[in-house]
């Protein structure tokens, strides 16, 4: 049995996948990046091979994605992200044709053919604002964990209106809320409802076509989804594996070099 | 390549000439301006530098001193010090940058810039207008703003012999007249029109050779690069508009080009996808941007900067030497009516290209410093996305401020392009 493996090195994140030829997951691992890129990427790499139970020897085709692909220095190629959500992402769903990718750092809006092949893509622009960052920032403020932000904002009656669109304001205008007496999930559903304004917007960019699939860490969110469909009048599909298609497309592509004995779309590229 | 000997290293001339030529026009600024003299103040779409050069006048480009300084690096120390005087960081860079080099005296890294005598100026930009005024205040001097009727709605250009084309020949035409009287309040010199026949004359050679250059990018593989070769020659079209080393440089550039063209040595070893860029170049980070696309094989065969920037020369016009002012108008109305469809309606143009060229790609690069050409960028990219079925990519920067270029975005985004690209062109070979 051959296995390819997937190491997504995102900006907080570090994420890996192992599959099998029948392109069935058979380990993962989720680790913070940190400040050292490469020990990060080995690390998640290592963890995913005991989670799978495979030797390192096993895997014949690893490939790097995330911001720090390229110091995947164990990796055989490297394939962006945007490109590996949107293979994980039809793999998972394969009636998929618009990704939504929400990380710490940036949001992608991306359009997929059926193949997983993409069409066009968007991304937020040098500013963290629509991103997991912002909901961090309203974290910080509240002194709310992550993982009850979503639930939080669900109980709200009156959602306040969330006005500007920079991470670092946002947290001003939370205190200001505060301030004024409004409740905690009043303004959390606010923080949703505006980045869930912020990321449509970039979904309408590349352009909206069912199925939309979400991906990233802040797909964990259900009160990030529930913003988002409402805002869209659209279901969303919405993986246990959110997280992890990165990973899973840049695993796909690995055994697509495999399988087909020549590179992925990805190969040759410049580091 | 082939191994016969090069006449005289033709192949990699026109770069070599052309930096030579943009020192030299550098010198000659700083020699005037070091002896106290002055000059016109001009822009690329529009500059006039026919009626100028006739009148003697030394012309300065606040343009393209402004892009030299995002080139050598330095644009952050003048976009700063126009900040801290009170400009918006939300200012075109071009004009804050060129405000710094007037509070310090003309003080560029190229050599020291005269201050202006006359400002002449176009509408195709808006800030063309706002930016001279900058200098009215500064200098109290004159402005000469030449209005040319531009394209009323998409495809709806006439041409000699239509009455409306007339019309609006008369009318740039006895602008031009008004200019030449305020040249003569100026330089105290009679206009001369033998001497402009001569200017002409130059234009005209410049002109033929430019746009020959253009078309032969046709070529495949592609004889230069447009955005970094291109605007080398940019640089040219634009300071020696008039001169008979301008004339001469562009003749020998086409030579350059049929040489390059017979033995097929085209500017990158392997081309693999040819491509066309939208927009303003990302100056701060030139030559990396270009290289982003080079290591994977991608190069840009043409741009609708190539035709913006050189205010619209690109479609060729020559004057008719036996009515220069009549044709003068003609040519400027024609032209410079072409450098604003370039920006503002350029989805029919890029159709066009895309056959002619044979693109694989399409480049937009809006620039926050510039609404004039980043404004319909997206209407203009859905537009040509619903007619063809053509990979594109929108990259947003800058054309002076490094502070909104953000080269590990941009290349992921770039690589993520390529990707596409990569697998469309692995299906259509599976495909055949």
């Amino acid at each position: 049995m051959a296995y390819t493996a997937g190491v997504d090195v995102g900006s907080t994140q570090t994420k890996a996948i192992v599959i099998d030829e029948a392109r069935k997951i058979v380990g993962r691992a989720l680790i913070d990046t940190g400040a050292n890129v490469v020990v990060a990427a080995e690390q998640a790499f290592t963890e995913a091979l005991g989670n799978a139970n495979v030797r390192e020897e096993e895997v014949e085709y690893v490939v790097g994605t995330g911001y720090g692909r390229y110091r995947v220095t164990f990796g055989n190629t490297q394939v962006t992200e945007i490109s590996c959500h949107g293979r994980g992402a039809v793999h998972l769903f394969p009636g998929t044709r618009t990704v939504l990718d929400m990380g710490g750092q940036d949001t992608k809006a991306i359009r997929v053919r059926p193949s997983g092949e993409i069409v066009d893509f968007c991304m937020n622009d040098k500013c963290a604002a629509g991103t997991g960052r912002f909901l961090g920032a309203a974290s910080s403020a509240l002194d709310i964990p992550l993982a009850e932000l979503g639930p939080t904002a669900l109980r709200a009656e009156r959602p306040v209106r969330i006005s500007t669109t920079c991470t670092v304001f946002a947290e001003s205008e939370v205190l200001n809320w505060l301030g004024k007496g409004k409740k905690i999930e009043d303004i959390l559903q606010g923080v949703h409802q505006s980045i869930a304004a912020r990321s449509i917007g970039l979904l309408r960019r590349v352009g909206i076509e069912e199925q939309i699939t979400f991906t990233g860490g802040v797909a964990r969110n259900i009160g990030m989804i529930d913003a988002l469909q409402k805002a869209l009048g659209a279901k969303l599909n919405v993986s246990d594996e959110s997280q992890f298609i990165g990973a899973l497309g840049a695993s796909l592509f690995a055994l697509d070099h495999i399988l087909a004995g020549r590179a992925p779309a990805g190969s040759g590229r410049p580091s | 390549m082939s191994t016969e000997q090069q006449p005289d290293g033709i192949v990699g001339r026109g770069n070599r000439e052309g930096a030579d030529l943009f020192r030299q026009w550098f010198s000659e600024l700083n020699r005037t301006a070091e002896q106290g003299g002055s000059a016109a103040y001009v822009f690329v779409m529009g500059s006039m530098c026919e009626i100028l050069r006739t009148f003697d006048l030394p012309v300065v480009f606040p343009e393209i001193n402004s892009l030299q300084m995002a080139v050598r690096r330095v644009a952050h120390e003048y976009l700063n010090q126009a900040e801290d005087y009170g400009y918006s960081p939300d200012i075109c860079g071009y004009v804050k940058a060129d405000v710094a080099v007037q509070l310090r005296g003309g003080e560029h890294p190229m050599g020291r810039i005269p201050k202006p005598s006359i400002a002449v100026l176009t509408n195709a930009c808006n800030t063309y207008i706002k930016w001279a005024e900058i200098w009215e205040r500064m200098y109290h001097i004159p402005v000469f703003t030449l209005d040319i009727p531009g394209t009323r709605a998409a495809g709806t250009q006439t041409w000699k012999g239509n009455p409306d084309f007339e019309n609006d020949r008369r009318y740039v035409q006895a602008q031009i007249s008004e200019l030449i009287a305020l040249c003569e309040r100026v330089t105290g010199i009679r206009f001369d029109i033998d001497r402009l026949r001569e200017v002409m004359s130059c234009a005209n050679e410049m002109s033929r050779g430019w746009k020959q250059v253009l078309e032969f990018n046709k070529s495949r593989p592609s004889l230069f690069n447009a955005l970094t070769d291109g605007t080398i020659y940019l640089g040219v079209a634009n300071s020696f508009r008039g001169t008979p080393e301008g004339g001469r440089y562009f003749t020998n550039l086409v030579d350059e080009m049929a040489y390059k063209a017979a033995r097929s040595i085209g500017t990158l070893t392997d081309e693999k996808y040819r491509l066309t860029f939208i927009g303003v170049p990302c100056y701060p980070i030139f030559r990396r941007f270009n290289e982003l696309f080079t290591e994977w094989g991608g190069t840009f065969v043409h741009s609708t900067y190539l035709w913006f920037a050189s205010g619209g020369t690109n479609l060729g016009f020559e004057y008719d030497l036996a009515r220069p002012l009549e044709s003068l108008a003609e040519g400027v109305l024609i032209s410079v009516r072409d450098a604003m469809d370039s920006m503002f309606y350029p989805d029919r143009a890029i159709l066009e290209m895309i056959d002619d060229f044979h693109l694989d790609g399409v480049v937009y690069h809006p620039i926050k410093s510039c609404r004039t050409t980043s404004t319909g960028m997206a209407d203009n990219r859905r537009s040509l996305m619903a007619a063809r079925d053509i990979p594109s990519l929108f990259i947003e920067s800058d054309m002076m401020d490094r502070r909104v270029v953000g080269e590990a975005q941009m290349k992921n985004r770039i690589d993520a392009f390529f990707e596409g690209l990569a697998s469309r062109k692995q299906q259509e070979a599976a495909a055949r």
